[in-house]
């Protein structure tokens, strides 16, 4: 029927499946990123590290390239081993922060200020359906910054060692970069919902979003030096997060405490266990935020 | 004939505070009126019929759907136009009609023409491009319509819909009620404090008083009993001679003071027999009112009932 027709008519064509109906919003979301000049570029130079590692590698394993530039025995300089792919997480990881903290807080505030809440709700879409579409997006953004990339370069650094030995041997990296990534991934994304579900203004949710990790680092590493005590650290994300790699990574503690930016102060490392506590405290605490924010109708009692 | 909504024992609370109490009741009709004043719980019932709060005991159900136990599928069937303003501010009318529409299941091609279509229907299809935010107030009501009817629903629910338009805008937003409840496609469950939009939409009303049912009524069987009743004043003639002779033709009256007379007309007898008997006894008829016993005397009378019923 033509639109300018002005009636109403009932719907009787077919629905979509309702397993797959939360991914309308991250399609939404990613049409109106788009938009934004400043997230494009700053999505696009994110690759710009996994470029350059993808050149490394290529370069490391290539000799006629090295006889090209003149620098035969640049390959020892430069080993692609576990504290190569924990480098490589750990900037791809802090990227993946300003991306959070970039558009994290436009995913739910919006929606909250305005009372859309109540009209999405009001359909057959739930609340959890709600939250993961909206994390969706950010965890799509990560993904291609963080664990996409980084298993493209192992397998990139397994075809060029020329065989499953390789492959096999280092496992525990592949293991690290996607495990670890989603880990990651999580935490900011919850993280980034739960502010954007309270702090209505994007700028302060954004702020907020650094405060979190930088300050309450900083907090941490002061309750460290009043109380000569460790656990401080508790409150320092990023260095828990680090620890974490160092295990998925199969790392060696003494050699390699955490990717860049994320490494735990040596010889103040805490127990592993406190430090996957302390995350899924955390991401309980994102959770209870949601919960009680992400309401069809706000009940005042 | 399947209830629309079937209340059944009810209860909603809210900490200590009981905002629905114990309702019962099977509602039927295409148009259903939800009156009461503010606080007596009308919103609170929409949201739970909505899922949006959970029934402390008992519940309610949507065509024989449990809003307790089968929340998606009651949700399916809604259309819902919330009181307070509710949209995102940066989308253009058009999207947020179709974002909605798809997530209430439509796939995105059929979403967009019936977003377009929508727009059109509630009179806003030249400004359906423009960011929602930049709408005035009556067109943010209508753009709330249009999300709300837009994926086809079965009952659309509407609360407070000419909540602060002006005169011209309510008319506007009326007559698309109306016409929407004429084309009988869907059934309407309209909450508002204003008498007059329910009366102007509604066949049936709900009455509720501090969370309790005060009245249900049919307008309709209302507006036809009244039909019947009549209120006549008489001069001249003999005393009672009147009410006599209309009392022999099947009438049920009851005499006043100074000539006044109310009587019940039965089907049988039209209005112009009653002149004729006054003409032939010379009785001159100076008033004869249908007395009307408007939802306004509906409501005041469910509002002075003690307990908050009739």
């Amino acid at each position: 029927m033509a639109v300018y027709k002005k009636t109403y008519r009932p719907y009787d064509g077919g629905l979509t499946s309702s397993l797959t109906r939360f991914l309308v919003i991250p399609r939404y979301a990613f049409e109106e990123m788009r938009k934004s000049r400043f997230l494009t570029v700053f999505y696009i130079t994110s690759f710009i590290y996994p470029l350059v590692c993808a050149l490394i590698i290529y370069v490391q394993h290539n000799a006629s390239a090295l006889n090209l530039l003149g620098v035969q025995n640049a390959n020892r300089l430069i080993s692609i081993n576990t504290t190569f792919f924990m480098n490589f997480l750990g900037w791809q990881s802090m990227l993946a922060l300003f991306l959070a903290a970039f558009t994290g807080p436009g995913q739910v505030s919006p929606d909250l200020a305005n009372n859309a809440l109540s009209l999405y709700l009001a359909r057959p879409f739930s609340r959890v359906e709600y939250v993961l579409g909206k994390m969706w997006i950010l965890v799509v953004l990560m993904s291609l910054m963080t664990w996409v990339p980084g298993l493209l370069l192992f397998m990139l650094q397994a075809y060029l060692e020329e065989g499953w030995t390789w492959m096999h041997d280092n496992s525990s990296v592949a293991v690290g970069l996607f495990v670890g990534s989603w880990v990651w991934l999580l935490i900011l994304a919850l993280m980034a919902l739960a502010l954007s579900a309270w702090v209505k203004v994007k700028p302060a949710a954004g702020a907020l979003m650094f405060g979190v990790f930088f300050v309450a680092a900083g907090f941490g590493v002061a309750i460290n030096g009043v109380q000569r005590t460790r656990w401080g650290h508790l409150l320092n994300i990023s260095a828990l997060i680090g620890s974490v790699w160092v295990h998925l990574f199969g790392a060696d503690p003494a050699v390699n405490n955490g990717g860049v930016f994320f490494r735990m102060p040596q010889g103040q490392e805490l127990p592993l266990w406190c430090c996957w506590a302390a995350l899924a405290v955390l991401c309980l605490i994102c959770l209870y935020m949601l919960t009680r924010k992400i309401r069809g109708m706000e009940v005042v009692r | 004939m399947e209830p629309v909504i079937e209340l059944d024992g009810l209860e909603v609370r809210f900490g200590d505070r009981t905002i629905l109490k114990n309702l019962k009741a099977k509602l039927t009709g295409r148009s259903i009126g939800l009156l009461g004043p503010n606080g007596a719980g009308k919103s609170t019932l929409i949201n739970t019929l909505l899922g949006f709060h959970k029934p402390t005991s008992g519940t309610a159900r949507i065509f024989g759907k449990d809003v307790r136990t089968q929340v998606r599928e009651v949700r399916s069937l809604i259309g819902y136009m919330p009181e307070n303003d509710a949209y995102i501010a940066s989308m253009s009318g058009v999207r947020f009609v179709r974002l909605m529409a798809e997530l209430s299941g439509l796939p995105p091609e059929h979403a967009l023409e019936r977003a377009h279509e929508a727009f059109f229907y509630v009179g806003l299809g030249e400004v359906r491009y423009r960011a929602l935010g930049t709408y005035s107030l009556g067109m943010k009501q209508a753009a709330k319509l249009a999300q709300a009817i837009a994926h086809g629903p079965k009952v659309l629910f509407l609360d407070e819909p000419t909540n602060g338009l002006d005169p011209p805008a309510r008319l506007r937003m009326i007559a698309l009620i109306q016409e929407i409840r004429d084309r009988g496609d869907l059934h309407l469950l309209l909450s508002s404090h204003l008498l007059r939009d329910v009366e102007e939409c509604c066949d049936e009303v709900l009455i509720l008083k501090d969370g309790n049912i005060a009245a249900f009524c049919n307008l309709e069987e209302e507006r036809r009993a009244n039909r019947r009743f009549l209120e006549v004043e008489t001069r001249g003639g003999v005393n009672g001679a009147f009410a006599e002779a209309v009392e022999k033709l099947g009438c049920e009256t009851a005499t006043g003071a100074q000539g006044r007379l109310k009587l019940i007309l039965p089907e049988h007898l039209e209005v112009r027999q009653l002149y004729q008997i006054a003409a032939d006894q010379n009785i001159q008829i100076r008033r004869l009112n249908h007395k009307r016993d408007s939802l306004e005397d509906i409501f005041l009378k469910a509002m002075e009932a003690a307990d908050g019923r009739l």
